[in-house]
């Protein structure tokens, strides 16, 4: 059975907040401004957010590598501060911006990485077998890092951060700079490690992502939590069940979004394209024809959480 | 089909294994070292680098020290010995020139090993965040990179001293015997500038530290002249520098011409270098990979 039963969350934060010192002279950046969220063991929890969000400070404080400045932080029932390495000997990290070394190869990456766990050397020279597989980098195994594509790095990093075998996996943006194949096929490994019990987070800005392995996700704006939910969930509180894409020559965006707020439709303006939320997009368009309005394209497709992210901030997620 | 190992904790298993589950291979003694003092798996991880590079750096090791000692200590040193110098009190050059020259060589390899690599691996994407993300602590990584810088000055000092010993200058006990000067004088350059180079986010910052302290220091230290020999001005400021307490020792105990009072004096003075410098460092590691 799970150790500590179901009540009890693998990760907790009330009020956790991160302030970085600033650099050279300037005002201290607020990164983390008071978040709370509890992870329980096996779930999947995503954080999404634009860039700056404070996705991965929030990921460090809970790695153990990035003292908290405020409010309290619990992982697997303990301090970070006071039981940072009994905490990291339990997680596995890989972090936003790859630390491989480039020298050394493949199989080395692996064999150094599980010595730094305190493993044996004949368990871990079976484990990262096991690992070069897992990467599908059995091909590569004897080549030195520097020798491979950004994707593959990216997978060898994922390997690397399993050799101990964590409870907890952090991936921040495990996915970036992978090629669609292997991201799919990433999403189908983790999908297998949750099932066997281990407790995801991951941040990341591709909604698929998102929807497709997160049970829970918090969206984060400017170091806050300002939605969390399922992503069903947050698409039915924050969201119309579509949307209706429209494309205007440039000029005539402007007026034309003016037009319809005044005729009682919610819009969204992006640089390049209106959107008018509606429960039924089909109508919305007539609607729209009826202002006497003439979209270059016009598109129905149904709501999902960018459009939650964009009506909740202000703001598209991928700029 | 894919099974799993059960995690040593009871905990859930996480790395998907092919085929039959393997019996867990048994740990050896060097495993429950390694498993008992984490700063042996970081200096493992140096050691494994330097199994790359190890036959040109020890090539390098002896046939610097080769070339120096054949032209300035043979060839100069002649010139030298002809004019009855006393100031160097019947010595032959190359006798006093050797142990100078082993002590100012310990002072650059534990620069060239404390600086460099330490501002590599102290980089967003370097070895020491990915170390930081394991269960080693700022100072176990801290601990063990200083353990192979030690060993990197031992090695290239006792290369060092086996060409010395080869022109004759000193015996093999004391050739022995000067490895712990040789040692301490490394390591007194390089506990501080590890703790520097932890800090510092441009390399051209320590190329210039080279240029305007390391060279300097190695002219003015008692390497190739006694410092008897500078503006009397000079002489106290030349007497402070590390390199000249790091010399005298190494040549005092290579030529046995050193006094026990004096000796104490140098080995106090670097000591609290290494332990000031490893204080700091501890510090520095700390805030650089746990902020
Ligand atoms: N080491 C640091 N020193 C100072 N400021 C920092 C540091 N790391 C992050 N920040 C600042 O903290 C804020 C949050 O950064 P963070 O990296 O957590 O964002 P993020 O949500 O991960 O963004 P991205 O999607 O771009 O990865 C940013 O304003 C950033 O400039
Ligand atoms: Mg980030």
């Amino acid at each position: 059975m799970t150790q500590g039963g179901a009540a009890a969350p693998l990760i907790e934060a009330a009020g956790l907040r991160k302030v970085h010192a600033p650099r050279g002279q300037g005002a201290p950046t607020e990164a983390v401004a008071g978040i709370d969220f509890r992870v329980r063991r096996g779930e999947a929890f995503g954080f999404l957010g634009p860039n700056g969000a404070g996705k991965s400070t929030t990921m460090r404080m809970i790695a153990a590598v990035s003292p908290v400045s405020g409010g309290t932080l619990r992982v697997l029932g303990m301090d970070p501060a006071v039981q940072g390495a009994e905490i990291r000997a339990r997680l596995g990290s890989v972090p936003q911006d790859d630390t491989l070394d480039t020298e050394l190869t493949v199989r080395e990456n692996l064999l150094v990485y599980g010595r730094y766990f305190g493993l044996p050397r004949a368990v871990v020279r079976e484990r990262a077998l096991r690992l070069l597989e897992f990467a599908r980098l059995e091909d590569k195994a004897d080549e030195q890092v520097e020798a491979l594509s950004g994707g593959m790095r990216r997978r060898l990093t994922i390997a690397r951060s399993l050799v101990n075998e964590p409870e907890i996996l952090l991936l921040d943006e495990p996915t970036t700079g992978l090629d669609p194949q292997a991201r799919h096929l990433l999403w189908e490994r983790l999908f297998r490690l949750k099932q066997q019990g281990v407790t995801l987070l991951l941040t990341t800005h591709y909604m698929d992502e998102a929807e497709q392995l997160c049970d829970r996700i918090v969206v984060m704006d400017q170091g806050r939590i300002v939605a969390e939910g399922s992503p069903a969930e947050l698409i039915t509180r924050h969201c119309t069940r579509e949307v209706l894409e429209l494309r205007f020559a440039a000029d005539e965006q402007a007026g034309h979004a003016q037009r319809l707020v005044a005729a009682g439709e919610r819009v969204e303006a992006l640089p390049d394209r209106l959107l008018v939320y509606a429960d039924d997009g089909e109508s919305a368009l007539a609607a729209v024809h009826a202002t006497g309005a003439q979209p270059l394209t016009a598109l129905v497709r149904r709501a999902g959480l960018e459009d939650v992210f964009l009506i909740l901030t202000g703001r598209t997620l991928v700029d | 089909m894919t099974t799993a190992l059960p995690t040593t904790a009871g905990g859930p298993p996480a790395v998907p294994s092919p085929g039959d589950r393997a019996p867990r291979p048994a740990a050896g003694p060097l495993d429950s070292l390694v498993a008992a003092v984490p700063a042996l798996r970081e200096f493992g991880y140096w050691m494994r680098r330097y199994r790359r590079v190890w036959r040109g750096s020890v090539v390098i090791s002896v046939v610097n020290p080769l070339l120096f000692l054949t032209a300035l200590g043979a060839g100069l040193g002649k010139l030298v010995d002809a004019h009855h110098s006393g100031h160097l009190a019947g010595t032959p050059y190359l006798h006093f020139l050797a142990p100078g020259l082993l002590a100012a060589s310990a002072m650059q390899n534990g620069f060239v090993e404390g600086a460099f690599p330490v501002f590599q691996s102290a980089r967003a994407r370097g070895n020491y965040p990915a170390a930081a993300a394991t269960p080693m602590r700022p100072g176990d990584i801290l601990a063990g990179h200083l353990l192979f810088v030690a060993f990197r000055i031992l090695l290239s000092g006792a290369l060092f001293l086996a060409v010395v010993a080869a022109f004759g200058v000193v015996g093999p006990l004391r050739a022995l015997l000067t490895a712990g000067p040789v040692l301490l004088t490394g390591l007194a350059f390089a506990a501080p500038l590890m703790a520097w180079a932890v800090t510092v986010d441009r390399q051209s910052r320590l190329n210039g530290l080279y240029r305007f302290l390391v060279m300097p220091l190695y002219m003015f230290s008692g390497t190739f002249f006694p410092i008897g020999q500078l503006p009397s001005w000079a002489r106290p400021i030349a007497e402070c520098s590390p390199l000249y307490q790091g010399v005298a020792l190494t040549r005092g105990t290579a030529l046995g011409t050193v006094h026990p009072g004096a000796a104490t004096v140098h080995i106090v003075y670097l000591l609290v270098l290494v332990a000031a410098g490893t204080v700091c460092a501890c510090r520095g590691y700390t805030r650089r990979l746990h902020r």
